[in-house]
């Protein structure tokens, strides 16, 4: 029992960084209906600057954790935002209204670049830091010596994706700019009659996707202490399954398929075997399609006939 | 042999708590032209979704039967089979060709079963068998009939989305009536045509009905043609039906023109003018 | 700019006329510059300007590297202003699509000899190249990628199903071949057909739960197949040697004469210097059956029912339904077909290196083989041969710029993509014709949903 509920802590961290990464996909899907595939990418972006600006700001002689740590996610968000609107700007606006395979392509490509960007820019090998945050909770003390444990960083993870969720929801369902989004999601060219600027819409979602997703990289080097320039890839591929377990195009479809994959792979690796954790992800998702093609949250594509 | 080929009995089709169709009953007669009209949103495209197969009615019966006597229950016949084994051919309120194939491969598609067969599942095609070149020559040749007979023949090989509005409706009806169907149901073929089109149409479909021996169904705005060529009209509202009966029946019943007088002007006036 | 009182000008060309000043001048070239740089300074601030790297003592250590995020800087301003000119010189984006008619009729005619011309060019290559093992060696590489564009052609380009997870069934085909050579000794002309089926039966199988999915649904599923495939083949090490692969893979022979030096080497019984490179041309001459083969059993699907009802469906799944098409059976078939040449080229892949690991296998490979179909022309067998020789030739060529070449690869496929979303081929050959046989412009032709 104590190991289940370690694994479901542990669980539920992983699938906050997953969650994070998925509503950048599901955001960009439901208003430009495109697979982001350099998403993943913008999140790697994300964990490097995250972890450069830390380091020049400790060699910089900051001592104050709390304080690197909000000017290292504020410098994180700001830059990746950017990187996010570049994406947008060179490689799939031209395509915007092009058949669906061409910016899909270019997405790839654009994810290519990305990932061989970072690896001549700051080198192939895998870069470590020390642990930034240390300490936690003993919350049970297990008779068989098994303690269950919820360290600090998972509590900040937690808190900060909680947090940031809560913003997120704030701004696309009371804001103005939501409401463009919401607006240019359903019809495009109707939204533009209303007066949408639907460029800047659409370029807004990108950078508030790519913000989200900096955090989640931010949290990932907190976490697990490193980064490399691969890592966008594999990281993309389980957040984007998790959006359409969701089902795409759901904001809370994204979350809830993203800590559902968190869970699976942690429990998999738990209780089974660590190799296959990605596989059972992976099965988990063709499996839930069959019965439910549109995933769990996805609105049912009503075919007019 | 019965003389009623489609006997559609108490058909109900609920979507979520909106009933669109409702216990509805009503029989179409064999090698007649049977129209099914009534005011917008009054079920009849649900109606035809539940005959050709895309939507499962919640309750009811469907019953076709062939001239040799077949009985086909279509509301537990899914999807293609409907097409494939009970001959039931349709066409699509707002066109649906395949627009990146010609004109002459819009009917080679629809003829696929037959050629599917005579190609051995693809086996005796492959190796260039003389009985499927024989089997696709007899399918090219009853294309042409058909574009023939729609007055396509100069633009078989062109693509089909390049083709003029009323060109893309007359060979829908072609493609449909490749499938060689028993009853070929049409959801609005006159809409978006001009008089002189319409025209054309209505000659068209009473050829099918007189030559080809095809029953017909359809559902139509325009009461001129539904007038000319129908041989029973069946009128429906809110899901369910209103009147039944030969065009000049249907038109003088005033719950009809009240039917439509209460759901659009224009189209009770249409109704009432096409009679005199 | 003074419109005459008495015509009012319309209001459309009248913005487009101002919009038309503004966009000209150097002061908005120059403003338009300044952002591009401004944004570069940003975004390469940390990136480029700071380069980090693991110490000796296992810290991070790093060091500023200003000169080098200067002269990026510096390149993004100067290229900005250069392609803003070249914008204007050429134009308006919308008017530089319009081909003149006679340039038109060039490329038709170009296109016409093109594939016979190529055709022999590709028969011709060992014999004038016979020295040069690089080409040889490069050339059997692109016609592997042609074989495997031309399989994914038909799932893709034909039934309009998008597969982010070809490689898979390369995968299959590679690792039966090499299972069955290793373990029970079987000849490559056994196994070749055997991977085959297996690839096809790994297709239908895939083919199964997606049936019923759309669009990016089924991309994900596809590319998680892909993924699970790979995964399976690192991890399942008692089958499959895990991470390390399978090496000792038997060399095809020459229908049971091997290409070796031996007193019974096929060179031995021809009584001919025995020579490497004939190997290298009999691999060549291999694939090129395979992949012609491929070629041809497509081109003749397409003019069977099969095949239109393929491209039917790409074009509208709804009315095929009311055509009485199986929808179930056209997609499997579609599928297992696709899979089966990707198994042949597997097969082949595996005699050819000898060895082969996970590594072959990745979502590179998938993503490679998918902009070789859309950069081709969906659809077009003669676009995936140019995208093929564009693509691997390409990549060849920057082998010189080493670490520098997937970052030229990406840049590639983007611009290849703004510049022709729709592929290089432009078009699509109807199956059966009465009078003429007229091309269909790609913009009518449907990309399918699934």
């Amino acid at each position: 029992m104590d190991y289940f509920a370690q694994q479901l802590i542990n669980g539920l961290v992983l699938g906050s960084i997953y969650g994070l990464i998925a509503i950048g996909y599901t955001m960009v899907y439901g208003i430009v209906g495109m697979i982001n595939f350099a998403h993943g990418d913008i999140f790697m972006i994300g964990g490097f600057i995250a972890l450069i600006s830390f380091l020049v700001l400790v060699s910089f002689g900051l001592t104050a954790v709390p304080l690197i740590l909000l000017i290292v996610l504020l410098v994180a968000m700001a830059i990746t935002a950017l990187y996010g609107w570049t994406v947008e700007r060179i490689a799939y606006r031209p395509l915007r209204h092009s058949f669906r395979l061409a910016p899909m392509l270019s997405a790839i490509g654009m994810s290519f670049i990305l990932t061989n960007f970072s690896q001549v820019a700051q080198g192939a090998r895998v870069k470590p830091v020390p642990p930034i945050i240390t300490g936690g909770y003993t919350l049970h003390e297990g008779a068989s010596g098994f303690n269950v444990q919820l360290s600090n960083i998972q509590i900040i993870v937690v808190a900060t994706t909680v947090v940031l969720l809560a913003l997120f929801t704030w701004l696309v369902s009371r804001t103005r700019l939501g409401r463009d989004m919401r607006a240019c999601e359903q019809d495009q060219t109707m939204a533009a009659l209303l007066g949408v600027d639907v460029d800047r819409t659409i370029s807004f979602t990108f950078v508030i996707g790519a913000a989200l997703a900096a955090v989640a990289g931010m949290m990932y080097l907190l976490y697990y202490g490193l980064v490399d320039f691969f890592m966008g890839f594999v990281a993309g591929i389980k957040a984007f399954t998790a959006a359409v377990l969701g089902g795409i195009g759901s904001l809370p479809g994204a979350m809830l398929g993203g800590l559902l994959i968190g869970l699976i792979e942690t429990f998999w690796s738990a209780y089974f075997s660590v190799e296959y954790k990605d596989v059972a992800a992976f099965s988990i998702l063709i499996v839930v399609l069959i019965f439910l093609p549109t995933g769990l949250l996805g609105r049912p594509e009503v075919e007019k006939v | 042999m019965s003389e009623k080929i489609l006997t559609v009995d108490r058909l109900t089709m609920r979507f979520g708590g909106i009933v669109a169709v409702n216990e509805l009953s009503f029989a179409a007669e064999r090698r007649q032209i049977t129209a099914l009209i009534g005011p917008n949103g009054a079920g009849k495209t649900t109606v035809f979704n539940c005959i050709t197969g895309f939507y499962k009615p919640t309750s009811g019966a469907i019953r076709l039967v062939h001239d040799d006597g077949a009985v086909f229950a279509l509301e537990r016949l899914g999807d293609f089979r409907i097409s494939k084994q009970a001959k039931v051919a349709r066409t699509f309120q707002n066109i649906r060709l395949f627009p990146g194939m010609t004109a002459l491969e819009n009917l080679m598609v629809a003829q696929h079963n037959a050629l599917m067969r005579a190609s051995g599942l693809t086996f005796l095609g492959l190796i260039g068998a003389p009985s499927w070149r024989e089997a696709e020559r007899r399918a090219i040749d009853l294309a042409t009939v058909w574009l023939k007979r729609v007055g396509l023949l100069d633009r078989a090989d062109e693509a089909a989305g390049n083709l003029p509005y009323g060109d893309q409706r007359r060979l829908e009806i072609a493609r449909a009536m490749c499938t060689e169907p028993a009853l070929l149901c049409l959801d609005e073929p006159a809409a978006g045509l001009n008089a002189r089109e319409s025209g054309a149409l209505s000659d068209l479909l009473l050829a099918i009905r007189s030559d080809c021996g095809t029953s017909v169904l359809l559902i139509e705005h325009d009461m001129s043609v539904v007038m000319e060529i129908s041989d029973h009209v069946v009128v429906m509202d809110y899901g369910v039906k209103i009147a039944e009966g030969t065009p000049q029946h249907v038109r003088d019943d005033p719950k009809v023109i009240a039917a439509y007088l209460g759901a659009d002007e224009e189209e009770a006036i249409a109704v009432m003018e096409s009679g005199s | 700019m003074s419109a005459p009182s008495s015509a009012p000008l319309p209001a459309p060309s009248h913005s487009q006329n101002t919009s038309g000043i503004a966009t000209s001048g150097i002061a908005f070239i120059l403003k338009k510059a300044v952002i591009s740089a401004f944004v570069a300074l940003v975004l390469f601030s940390l990136m480029i300007g700071v380069r980090t790297e693991a110490g000796p003592e296992g810290h991070l250590i790093y060091w500023t590297r200003f000169g080098e995020l200067a002269a990026i800087v510096a390149i993004v301003f100067g290229g900005s202003i250069i392609i803003e000119l070249l914008r204007q010189w050429i134009g308006p984006s919308g008017a530089g699509r319009l081909v003149p008619p006679w340039l038109q009729d060039a490329a038709d005619l170009i296109g016409r000899w093109l594939a016979p011309a190529l055709l022999v060019f590709a028969i011709l290559i060992p014999v004038i190249f016979y020295d040069q093992r690089y080409i040889l060696d490069l050339s059997i590489l692109v016609l592997t990628y042609v074989m495997l564009g031309w399989g994914l052609n038909v799932v893709v380009g034909l039934a309009g199903l998008l597969d982010l997870g070809y490689v898979a069934f390369y995968a299959v085909g590679a690792y039966s071949y090499a299972l069955l050579a290793t373990n029970f000794g079987l000849s490559f002309w056994i196994c070749l057909p055997l991977a085959g089926i297996l690839a096809a039966f790994w297709g239908v199988l895939l083919g199964f739960p997606v049936l019923r999915l759309r669009g990016d649904y089924l991309a994900i599923v596809t590319l998680a197949f892909g993924e699970i495939i790979r995964l399976v083949l690192i991890n399942w090490q008692d089958l499959t040697g895990g991470p390390n692969g399978i090496t000792g893979i038997p060399r095809p022979t020459f229908f049971g004469i091997p290409l070796s030096n031996d007193d019974d080497g096929l060179a031995a019984k021809l009584g001919i210097e025995f020579s490497p490179t004939h190997r290298v041309v009999f691999l060549f001459y291999l694939i090129l059956a395979l992949a012609l083969l491929t070629n041809w059993v497509t081109i003749r699907l397409r003019r069977l029912p099969i095949g239109r009802a393929w491209e039917a469906l790409r074009e509208d799944e709804v009315a095929c339904r009311a055509l009485g098409i199986n929808i179930t059976t056209t997609k499997l078939t579609a599928f297992a077909t696709g899979a089966m040449f990707g198994g042949f080229a597997g097969a082949f892949f595996a005699t050819r290196q000898g060895f082969i690991s996970p590594e072959s296998f990745t979502f590179h490979e998938s993503a490679l083989v998918l902009a070789i179909v859309v950069l081709g022309g969906m659809g077009s067998q003669l676009g995936v041969v140019l995208a093929a020789i564009a693509m691997i030739g390409g990549f060849e060529l920057f082998r010189g710029l080493d670490q520098y070449r997937m970052l030229v690869f990406g840049f590639a496929m983007v611009l290849l993509m703004i510049w022709r979303p729709r592929g290089l081929v432009g078009h699509r050959a109807p199956t059966v014709f009465l009078e003429k046989n007229q091309a269909i412009s790609s913009d009518l032709v449907k990309e399918g949903h699934g």
